[in-house]
C-alpha cells in the first residue's frame, strides 16, 4: 500500500528530527515490510504559485500552435508566459513557475527570450510537477480550491514521502491510513489521535423516508449501513487535497461521489459503494444471487453469476458484486442527485470467493478479504457523509442499519505462557501495556484480554505472543541454540543417490536439472505409450507448451544437450536426478478432514495413499567424443557401450548384482538398448538413443543414453567378504565359435558354471566377427586359483574343459582351433 | 699360478674395466676378466685339483681377487650408469607443461552442491533429512498447515493445480508438506530438515522460477522457545554465508507460524531477505496430533536458488535452470 507520510501525519505528531528511513526503519520493526521509500517532490523548487489565465494571444507563425499567455499571479501586475499546451481558456487557474523555479528532470525556469515573446515563466503540466505522468496538457485547477498568487508547491502537497508497504494478509486493518498510523504511532512511541473517534459524535438529521436495508442470511455480512443521501449536485468537484491523497495512494479520481467513498477507504479501511438511488426499486438486501444470471459489472463486462456469488440487490435484481465491484446499472452518473451509500462488514471468505470466481482483485475485495473492522460500517458511512454535504449540497434523508456488529471475543491468555513461547522473561506488566498499544482492553487480573474492533487474528496466546515480540523487538529476543539430539545420519538411500552423483561427476557427466513439464508431442516423439506414457496434467501450466509431468528424464536430457549444442558445445556428458510422474493411478477426489484435531488414522491413511508414487531417477546422455581431442591425438565417440558401463557402474557402486538383456524400448534404439535386471525386474536401461529422435532434436548420430530407477534398486547387503587367496593364479585362454545370436553374457555364464569353484573370474578379451556362416569367435581369459595349493597344469587344463564342455552343451559354443 | 700374477689379474681388470668407455664396453671387459673364461675363473676352477696344503692358500688369495675384481666391476658399472642416465634421460625430457587432461570436466549442479552442505550442517546438528513426493496432497499442502480453502493466503502462493480438480493435488508450494508427513508419522523430538524441490506459478525471470528448491527445518520438543530458532538460524546464517553474517527477525505472517518473522541477513553491506520461520501454531501441531500442553517447536524455511545467489553474487536465475555446462563447471563437486 502506498501510505504518504502526509497523511499519517494528520493522526500522529511526528517531530521533525525523525527521518523517512527511522520511520520505514519502525514499520519494518513491526512487521511492515517497506518496499520503497518514495521521496516526492524533493527535485522540485519554487517559486510556483497558482495563477489565472487573463489573456491568452495564439501566435500562429510557428508549426504547432503557440500561445502567449497573460497570468495573474498575485503580483499586482499581470505576467505573459508562452505556452505550448491549448487546453485552457481565460478564467482558468493554473500552476505558473515563475523564473527561478526547478521542476522536475531538473528544469530551471528562466525568464527568457522565445518565438518572439518574452516568457516570464511557464505554466505547468501534471508530469512537471512530479505528482503525475500526464503531459498532454497543463494542468487546469478549480478555482474554489485554490488562491491565486498562493505557494503551489503547499497547495498541491507536492512535497512528501510515500512508503511503499507490503501489507501481510493477517493484518487488513493497516491497508488504511488509520491502521498505518497507528502501527507507526505505536512502533515509535508516539501518541495516535484515531479519527474514528471524533465520529463517534456525528449525528444526522432524519430528513425523509430512506430506502430499507437488509441482510437475508446473517451468516454472509454482519451489519448493513444505509445512509440515504439526496440534493446532491452532479456538478459538484472533487476538493484539491482531497484529490491529490487519493492519487498519492495509486488511484485516480473520478467523481466527488466516488472519490469521497475511495478516500473514507484509504482512510479508515472500510470500502463503501454509493448507488444512483433512482435506479434502486425498493430497497437494498444483501444476498446470494441465486442463480445464474448475466451481470454487468461498471467496468462494462459482462459476468455470468454464479448462485453463490453474494450480491447487493433492491427489490427486483443485483445491483452490485458485493465487496468487489458495484454494476454499471446503478453506478453514480453525471445527473445522479440521490444517492444510496452502502457500507457493510462482509464475511471475508464470501468475498475472496466472489473476487476469485470472477478474476476481480479490487482495493474493495483485497480489504473485506483481509477483514474489516466490523464499527466501521456505521464510521465510515458517517464520514462519507460528512465529506459529501461538505464539499456539495448532499442532505441526508435517513439512515438504515440491518444487523450489528460482531466482534472477535475476549480471550483469557497465561501471560507466563507468552514468556515460554519468546525464550525471553517479560513481566505482566509489560505485556499488558504492549496489548493496549495495539488497541486491546487488558483486565490485568485475571488476563481477559478483549482485541480491539479491527483485529480478528487474536485468538490464541500465541497471536498475543507475536504482537508482544513486535512490540518489544525482536531483536530482544536471545540467541540460543536448542538441545542437541544425540544422533543423526543420512538414510542409505540418500547416501546412495549422493556417492552416484558424485561418481557421475567425476567420471566427466555434468549435472542438470530440469523443469519436470512435458508435453504430448514430445511423450509421442519420444516413443513411449501405455503405462510410459501417462501421466499428469496440470491445470493451470505456466505455459500450454508444458502441461503434462514428465514421465522421463531423458527427454529433459536430450533438450539441454540440444541448448548445448546451440551454444557451442560438442563433446559432453550430462545427467540429471530426480522425479518422475507416471500416472500409475487414477487420482481419488479429495479426503480434507477437518483441522486442530487429529484426523482418525484411516483417514490420514488414505490422505497418504492417495499420493501417487513418484519414481526417483538417474538418467545421462553422452553426446559425441568420449575425450577432448588434443596434440595426443583423435578420441573415439561415446557408443553403446560407455552408456550401458555407467549404468552398470551405478550398479556396481551400489553393490548389487544383476544381469544384463537386450531390450527394445523407448527411447533406446531398438537394436542397442540393454537392460540390467535385478531380481528379475528390470531396473536401468542403456544403450543408442533412437536415431529418429537424435535427427529431431539434432543430436549427433549414435549419442546414447542410460536410466537407472534408483528407487526400484534394492538395498545393499552388509558386505561378507571370503578370504582372498595367496597361492598363485592359473590363466587359461579359451575360443569359442558360437551363431552371432548367442550373447557374450549366455557364453560367460556357461564357462563359469562349467569351471567350478576355483574359477576366480573371468575376461571376454576378444570378439572376432569376420568368420563368416554366421559365426562368431569370443575369446576368454579364465583365472583360475585354490586357496591351499598351486594348481597344477592338468588340474587346471581339467578345469578348462569342463568350462568348455558347458559352454558347448549351453551355448552350442565349439572351441576355436589355431 | 704365482702372487704377482694373480695382483696382476686384478690390475688388469681394473685397467679395462675403467678403460671402458660405455656399458657395452664394459660388458665385453666383465666377460674377459671375470666372465667363464677369465683367467681368474680358470684358476678358481683348478683349485680343485690342487693338493689340499695349497688349496686352502690359494683358495683364499683368488677369493679375494674375485671380490676385488668385482668391486672394480660396481664401481666402474656405477660410474658409467649415472652417465648414461646423464645423457639418455636428458635426451628423453618431455613439456610437462602440454595439456594432458582429456577427460570431461564433470560438476555438480550447484544446488544439489548446497542442498548437501546444508544437509551435512544439520546432520552434525543431530537433525535427520526428511524427503517427501513433489505431487503431494493438497490437505498436505494447505489444510494441515492452517491454511484451509479460501484462506487468503492461500493466494499468496500461486499453486499449480492438477487434474481433475477435486483431487486436490498439487504441485507442492514449499516443502512444509513434509514437515506435516513427519509430524503425523513421528512422535517427538523432531528434528528434521526437507529440502526439495518446489514449485510455483511464477514466470521465469532474473530472479523467479517456477520450479525452485527450498530447505525447510522443523524441530518439535519439550521447552522449545523462539530464542532456540534464532539460536538455530545464526548458527546456519554463519554456516553459509561466513562468520562475519548478521541476522535480523522481522515480525511477518504465515498461517502455519505464530509468532512468524522474516529473517534477513546482513551480507555484502546490505539487508538481504533470507528466508521465513516461526514458532510452529500450536493449530498445526494439534492437527498432527501433538500436545501442544508439553510441545512446543519452531520451523523455517529458505530457498536454495536464493541461498546460492546471494552467496555466489548469481545475478540471472536463467543460469541455473538452463543446464549450460559452461555455468555448472565452474561449481566442481563443490569442496
Amino acid at each position: 500500500m502506498l501510505t504518504p507520510l502526509s497523511w499519517i501525519k494528520e493522526f500522529v505528531d511526528i517531530p521533525a528530527s525523525i527521518t523517512a528511513t527511522e520511520i520505514s526503519d519502525a514499520l519494518i520493526r513491526v512487521g511492515f515490510e517497506v518496499e520503497e521509500i518514495i521521496e516526492k517532490g524533493s527535485n522540485i523548487t519554487g517559486p510556483l504559485a497558482f495563477a489565472k489565465v487573463l489573456s491568452i494571444e495564439e501566435i500562429t507563425d510557428f508549426k504547432k500552435p503557440i500561445r502567449y499567455v497573460g497570468i495573474d499571479c498575485g503580483e499586482g501586475t499581470t505576467r505573459f508566459v508562452i505556452c505550448g499546451a491549448t487546453n485552457f481558456v481565460v478564467g482558468d487557474m493554473v500552476v505558473a513557475a515563475l523564473p527561478g523555479a526547478v521542476l522536475a528532470g531538473n528544469f530551471t525556469i528562466t525568464a527568457r527570450d522565445t518565438y518572439g515573446k518574452i516568457s516570464n515563466g511557464m505554466i505547468c503540466s501534471v508530469r512537471e510537477l512530479g505528482i503525475g505522468d500526464d503531459h498532454a496538457g497543463i494542468l487546469v485547477l478549480n478555482s474554489n480550491d485554490v488562491e491565486i498568487g498562493a505557494d503551489a508547491i503547499v497547495g498541491l502537497q507536492i512535497n512528501d514521502v510515500i512508503f511503499d508497504v507490503s501489507i501481510n494478509p493477517d493484518r487488513g486493518y493497516a491497508l488504511s491510513i488509520r491502521g498505518m498510523a497507528r502501527e507507526v504511532a505505536g512502533s515509535l512511541g508516539l501518541k495516535f489521535r484515531d479519527p474514528v473517534d471524533a465520529l463517534r459524535k456525528l449525528e444526522f438529521k432524519e430528513s425523509g423516508q430512506g430506502l430499507r436495508a437488509k441482510i437475508a442470511d446473517p451468516s454472509t455480512a454482519s451489519v448493513f449501513y444505509l445512509r440515504t443521501i439526496s440534493n446532491f449536485d452532479p456538478k459538484a468537484t472533487t476538493p484539491l487535497w482531497m484529490r491529490r491523497r487519493i492519487e498519492k495512494m495509486g488511484m485516480r479520481s473520478i467523481s466527488l461521489v466516488v472519490d469521497v467513498t475511495n478516500y473514507v477507504m484509504l482512510e479508515l479501511g472500510q470500502p463503501l459503494h454509493a448507488f444512483d438511488t433512482s435506479k434502486i426499486k425498493g430497497g437494498l438486501i444483501v444476498k446470494r444471487a441465486g442463480e445464474i444470471q448475466a451481470f454487468t459489472t461498471l467496468d462494462g463486462q459482462v459476468r455470468q453469476l454464479d448462485p453463490d456469488d453474494l450480491m447487493v440487490c433492491d427489490d427486483e435484481k443485483p445491483l452490485a458484486l458485493a465487496g468487489t465491484m458495484g454494476g454499471a446499472f446503478s453506478e453514480i452518473s453525471q445527473t445522479t442527485t440521490d444517492i444510496a451509500l452502502e457500507a457493510v462488514r462482509f464475511d471475508p471468505t464470501l468475498i475472496a470467493k466472489n473476487s476469485r470466481r470472477h478474476k476481480i482483485s479490487s482495493e474493495a475485495s483485497r480489504r473485506f478479504e483481509r477483514s474489516v473492522d466490523p464499527s466501521l460500517a456505521e464510521f465510515a458511512s458517517a464520514r462519507c457523509v460528512q465529506l459529501l454535504s461538505a464539499h456539495s449540497s448532499a442532505q441526508h434523508v435517513a439512515t438504515a442499519v440491518a444487523g450489528e456488529p460482531r466482534y472477535a471475543p475476549v480471550v483469557t491468555i497465561d501471560p507466563a505462557k507468552i514468556s515460554t513461547i519468546l525464550g525471553i522473561e517479560i513481566p505482566p506488566k509489560k505485556i499488558a501495556e504492549v496489548l493496549r498499544v495495539i488497541g486491546c482492553d487488558v483486565d490485568e487480573k485475571n488476563f481477559a484480554v478483549d482485541p480491539p474492533s479491527w483485529r480478528f487474528d487474536l485468538v490464541t496466546v500465541s497471536d498475543f505472543a507475536e504482537e508482544v515480540a513486535r512490540m518489544i523487538g525482536y531483536d530482544s529476543i536471545p540467541s540460543l541454540l536448542p538441545p542437541r539430539p544425540l544422533h543423526a545420519s543420512m538414510t542409505p538411500d540418500q547416501k546412495r543417490r549422493r556417492a552416484v552423483a558424485s561418481m557421475l561427476a567425476s567420471r566427466g557427466l555434468v549435472e542438470v536439472q530440469t523443469f519436470p513439464f512435458t508435453n504430448q508431442a514430445t511423450i509421442d516423439a519420444m516413443g513411449f505409450t501405455g503405462d510410459r506414457a501417462a501421466t499428469y496434467r496440470v491445470s493451470n501450466p505456466m505455459s500450454e507448451e508444458f502441461p503434462l509431468m514428465r514421465v522421463h528424464l531423458v527427454p529433459g536430457l536430450i533438450e539441454v544437450a540440444q541448448r548445448n549444442i546451440n551454444r557451442g558445445a560438442k563433446d559432453f556428458a550430462i545427467f540429471e536426478m530426480g522425479s518422475i510422474f507416471r500416472s500409475s493411478k487414477k487420482l481419488v477426489p479429495a479426503i480434507s478432514p477437518q483441522l486442530s484435531a487429529r484426523p482418525e488414522q484411516k483417514l490420514i491413511d488414505e490422505i497418504i495413499a492417495s499420493v501417487p508414487p513418484q519414481g526417483y531417477h538417474v538418467a545421462g546422455v553422452l553426446v559425441g567424443k568420449v575425450e577432448n581431442e588434443d596434440w595426443q591425438g583423435k578420441s573415439r565417440e561415446y557408443n553403446w557401450t560407455d552408456a550401458i558401463a555407467l549404468a552398470e557402474d551405478i550398479l556396481e557402486l551400489c553393490n548389487l548384482k544383476w544381469t544384463v538383456a537386450r531390450s527394445d524400448l523407448a527411447p533406446w534404439h531398438p537394436g542397442r538398448c540393454a537392460e540390467l535386471i535385478i531380481d528379475g525386474k528390470a531396473v536401468a536401461h542403456a544403450g543408442e538413443i533412437h536415431p529418429r529422435i537424435l535427427e529431431a532434436y539434432g543430436l549427433p548420430a549414435r549419442s546414447v543414453a542410460f536410466a537407472v530407477a534408483l528407487n526400484a534398486l534394492p538395498l545393499s547387503q552388509l558386505v561378507r567378504p571370503i578370504k582372498v587367496g595367496t597361492m598363485p593364479a592359473a590363466l587359461q585362454d579359451v575360443a569359442l565359435i558360437v551363431d552371432e545370436a548367442v550373447n557374450a553374457q549366455s557364453v560367460e555364464a556357461a564357462l563359469r558354471e562349467g569351471a567350478g569353484a576355483l574359477l576366480e573370474s573371468i575376461t571376454c578379451f576378444d570378439r572376432y566377427d569376420k568368420i563368416g556362416d554366421g559365426k562368431i569367435s569370443l575369446a576368454f581369459t579364465l583365472t583360475f586359483r585354490a586357496p591351499d595349493r598351486t594348481l597344477t597344469a592338468d588340474e587346471v587344463s581339467a578345469m578348462r574343459e569342463a568350462a568348455t564342455a558347458v559352454a558347448f552343451a549351453k551355448c552350442g559354443a565349439v572351441v576355436r582351433t589355431a | 699360478m704365482r702372487d704377482d700374477e694373480i695382483a696382476s689379474w686384478i690390475s688388469d681388470a681394473r685397467t679395462a674395466f675403467d678403460g671402458a668407455v660405455d656399458l657395452d664396453a664394459l660388458k665385453i671387459a666383465r666377460l674377459a676378466h671375470i666372465g667363464d673364461k677369465s683367467p681368474i675363473s680358470l684358476a678358481s676352477r683348478a683349485l680343485g685339483s690342487m693338493a689340499p696344503e695349497d688349496k686352502a692358500s690359494f683358495g683364499k688369495l683368488i677369493g679375494d681377487a674375485k671380490a676385488a675384481i668385482a668391486s672394480a666391476l660396481a664401481e666402474a658399472n656405477a660410474t658409467l650408469e649415472a652417465e648414461r642416465d646423464r645423457k639418455v634421460l636428458l635426451e628423453e625430457v618431455v613439456d610437462v607443461t602440454l595439456p594432458v587432461q582429456r577427460t570431461h570436466r564433470g560438476g555438480l549442479h550447484p544446488i544439489s552442491i548446497i542442498r548437501n552442505e546444508v544437509s551435512d550442517f544439520f546432520i552434525e546438528q543431530g537433525f535427520s533429512v526428511e524427503e517427501g513426493p513433489e505431487l503431494e496432497s493438497g490437505w498436505l499442502n494447505f489444510d494441515a498447515l492452517n491454511m484451509p480453502a479460501d484462506h487468503p493466503a492461500r493466494t499468496m502462493q500461486d499453486t499449480f493445480f492438477i487434474e481433475p480438480l477435486e483431487s486436490g493435488m498439487v504441485l507442492r508450494t514449499h516443502t512444509s508438506p513434509v514437515q506435516i508427513r513427519t509430524m503425523l508419522t513421528q512422535a517427538p523430538p523432531i528434528y528434521i530438515i526437507c529440502p526439495g524441490r518446489t514449485f510455483r506459478a511464477d514466470e521465469l525471470d532474473a530472479t523467479h522460477s517456477p520450479v525452485f528448491h527450498q530447505v525447510e527445518g522443523l524441530v518439535v520438543d519439550k521447552a522449545i522457545t523462539m530464542a532456540h530458532l534464532k539460536g538455530t538460524l545464526d548458527n546456519f546464517a554463519r554456516h553459509m554465508f561466513g562468520p562475519d553474517v548478521t541476522t535480523r527477525l522481522r515480525p511477518s505472517f504465515f498461517p502455519f507460524t505464530e509468532p512468524s518473522a522474516e529473517v534477513d541477513i546482513f551480507f555484502n553491506n546490505r539487508w538481504i531477505e533470507w528466508g521465513g520461520c516461526g514458532m510452529v501454531n500450536p493449530m498445526v501441531l494439534a492437527t498432527c496430533g501433538i500436545d501442544t500442553d508439553v510441545y512446543s517447536g519452531f520451523a523455517f524455511g529458505m530457498g536454495l536458488e536464493r541461498t546460492l545467489m546471494v552467496r555466489h553474487g548469481i545475478t540471472d536465475m536463467h543460469d541455473i535452470v538452463e543446464g549450460d555446462l559452461r555455468f555448472t563447471r565452474q561449481f566442481g563437486v563443490g569442496l
